[in-house]
């Protein structure tokens, strides 16, 4: 829906930060960031609480203005300053919260702010559309006539990702979509994120989930306080991704690990 | 993914597929679904038929003249003005805002009308045009403080609501009332003016008809794309109701003056604000904003624009009401818009099943609510009471029916359907 429309090439760099910064008065959420997503890959970007991920989301989707720095969307520098004009520009965000409205049905959820023709909407053709794509996902939704408040939670959030592929984006970013999920749908949301990167989309994926990115991501993107901590590939090791992440190789996790070993090592 | 393997012959309706969905179908499905939803706390219009069936027989034991065909076709009368406020206070409503200047700006409309159409002989179209720009030029301004100052609603427009009623008493100088002639169009549509017979029976039936029409061709594109179409049992019992209560209401009228044309106007204001909620993107866009105002953005809906919208129309809604007003009194005076003109507007709204929590609500509640607040104030006129009494009687009616909308809404939460 959006302008171009052909889709980039595989591998084409979509988005470049350079050193953002993000300050909420006196608090620093994010310093100096570099983060580049190309055409065709995931790049999950993984980090503590506090990290810094969320306040990132929200930079790239315009819900907040970073202070410093510099956003390069296919080479040409951006300035996103409304969600609308991330949405417009191809850049599609999942929030953790699902910022779905709970009075109104599914389908018109789905279409919110981009219903098909705005003086006399044609209900028909939007429900068969939201039908197609949510069985494309294998979404088990009861009922897109059903307003959301009904759902379950596991259903939400395929109704959010669902939302957010309806515009055909460069990037998609996806804030813990698998938090709320069970087994199966997990399954489905990993390899609806493959199918959505085979289509040479850009995907942003944060999950505290080291299965899951590893699972998936291409690229792992570390943030610690608010700083990059490092850029791994999915062979990296798990311990060298949690010592990334917490900062020390001497951590409460490699400690817990040493212990257990002991103990299987004492008992045997 | 898989699902095209299981593709065998007949493929199932995109939305039939799923097995575990109960399906209501026909007219026993629909009255089932019916019966579910008022248990779950979706009241829709119940309040208000309950209400009108029991004002009827209180005030018809009461004083029989209350439902004689000539009190009702007043009635009519009287309800246009405030109708036409309440349908703008449904759209403040909606998103969960509230507009409190309503009975002023309609005072100041009726003045305006006064001192330009009669005392400075303005042509009245163009009274009406600059009536109303007022009014949307008000709106915008309390849109603006909502929007830049982030100024609650509520006292933004009780400012509003002082201050437009000074500027009402200012513009009507030291007479203080100003009388508009008889036989100006005006007052004849206001107190006069009658649909001929014919009219009324011929728009008593267009509803019925279009139901069915509508559900025929919904039902056509429906199974065209695939889609399970709910036959048109359901459509034409509720198309059949309709159509002999209308009949029946307007045979009744006759039997007196008839239906008034103010009437009928004020239910093409409804019937066209009802579309624009209904099928347009501005009105799914109010929804959406009174429902979560935070998603609504992030979805990109400009919700400072859809407020402002919001405040401009019931402004304006407002001052065409006092228009009506004054057309209803033939004149515009100091009292014009006092009173108790704002909470019956208001709770005309209300009692019609649009919530004071936003993101609930339609064009048609300020229609059915209006003939309920116009009924009781009615009736208790007929019983000569003060208006001591009657205010109190209406204030207790808008606090029961502010309590049914908050105990809905938590029967609807507990019961998952927001």
């Amino acid at each position: 829906m959006t302008q171009e429309n052909a889709g980039p090439e595989k591998g084409e760099l979509i988005l470049r930060l350079r050193g953002v910064g993000k300050q909420f008065g006196a608090v620093t959420a994010l310093e100096d960031i570099e983060l580049d997503v190309h055409a065709g890959e995931v790049v999950a970007l993984v980090g503590d609480n506090g990290a810094g991920k969320s306040t990132l989301v929200k930079v790239l989707a315009g819900v907040h203005q970073p202070t410093s720095g510099t956003i390069e969307y296919f080479g040409k520098q951006v300035l996103l300053d409304t969600p609308a004009a991330a949405l417009e520009m191809g850049i599609a965000t999942v929030f953790q919260d699902l910022a779905l409205c709970e009075n109104l049905d599914v389908v018109a959820n789905l279409f919110l702010g981009h219903e098909i023709s705005p003086w006399r909407m044609d209900e028909v053709q939007m429900e068969v559309r939201a039908w197609t794509l949510l069985q494309e996902l294998a979404a088990r939704i009861p009922s897109v006539r059903e307003p959301i408040a009904s759902l379950s939670g596991g259903q939400r959030q395929t109704v959010a990702i669902a939302r957010s592929l309806l515009l055909d984006p460069h990037i998609i970013m996806l804030d813990e979509p698998t938090a709320a999920l069970g087994v199966a749908q997990t399954a489905e949301v990993l390899n609806l994120i493959e199918r959505v990167r085979d289509r040479g989309h850009g995907v942003i994926l944060i999950s505290h989930n080291m299965e899951d990115v590893r699972a998936v991501a291409d690229r792992i993107v570390v943030l610690r306080l608010g700083k990059n901590n490092g850029v791994f590939t999915a062979e990296t090791s798990h311990q060298e991704l949690v010592s990334a992440i917490t900062g020390a190789s001497e951590n409460s996790v490699s400690r817990r690990a040493a212990r257990k070993l002991e103990e299987v090592g004492e008992d045997q | 993914m898989t699902q095209n393997t299981q593709k065998s012959t007949p493929p199932p309706q995109l939305d039939r597929a799923d097995a575990r969905v109960r399906h209501d179908a026909g007219l026993a499905g629909a009255l089932r679904g019916f019966v579910d939803q008022i248990r779950s706390g979706d009241l829709g219009m119940l309040p208000v038929v309950l209400g009108l069936l029991l004002i009827s027989i209180v005030f018809s034991t009461l004083n029989p003249i209350f439902l004689a065909p000539n009190n009702l076709v007043n009635l009519l009368f009287d309800a246009a003005a405030v109708g036409l406020i309440a349908l703008g206070v449904v759209c403040v409503l909606l998103l969960g805002e509230i507009d409190l200047s309503i009975g002023s700006m309609s005072g100041l409309a009726s003045a305006m009308t006064g001192v330009l159409w009669v005392n400075s002989g303005v042509p009245l179209p163009i009274t009406i045009i600059a009536v109303m720009l007022t009014g949307a030029l008000v709106g915008l301004l309390f849109g603006f403080l909502r929007n830049k100052f982030e100024m609650p609603s509520f006292v933004a427009t009780l400012a509003g609501l002082l201050a437009l009623l000074g500027l009402q008493l200012y513009i009507l100088g030291p007479t203080g009332s100003i009388n508009m002639p008889f036989s100006s169009p005006l007052v004849r549509f206001g107190q006069i003016l009658i649909m001929p017979a014919w009219v009324s029976y011929f728009v008593a039936i267009i509803p019925g008809a279009l139901i069915v029409y509508g559900s025929m061709r919904t039902n056509q594109r429906r199974s065209a794309a695939n889609l399970s179409s709910g036959g048109m049992s359901v459509a034409v019992a509720k198309a059949a109701i309709l159509t002999v209560a209308l009949i029946f209401a307007v045979f009744y009228l006759e039997q007196g003056r008839g239906v008034p044309w103010m009437f009928g106007v004020f239910v093409l204001f409804v019937v066209f604000l009802n579309y624009a909620l209904t099928r347009t993107k501005w009105g799914r866009s109010m929804f959406a904003v009174g429902g979560n105002a935070e998603a609504a953005r992030r979805s990109g809906i400009n919700v400072q624009r859809i407020r402002l919208s919001a405040f401009v129309v019931c402004s304006t809604f407002a001052a065409l009401g006092g228009v009506f007003a004054a057309a209803r009194l033939a004149s515009a005076s100091q009292q014009a818009g006092t009173g108790d003109v704002n909470l019956n507007a208001i709770a005309a709204a209300v009692i019609g099943g649009t919530s004071l929590f936003g993101g609930r609500g339609s064009a048609w509640s300020a229609l059915l609510g209006v003939l309920v607040i116009m009924a009781i104030s009615n009736g208790l006129t007929l019983l000569n009471l003060s208006s001591s009494l009657r205010y109190m009687i209406t204030g207790a009616v808008l606090a029961i029916a502010v309590i049914v909308d908050s105990l809905a809404r938590r029967s609807r939460a507990s019961h998952g359907r927001a």
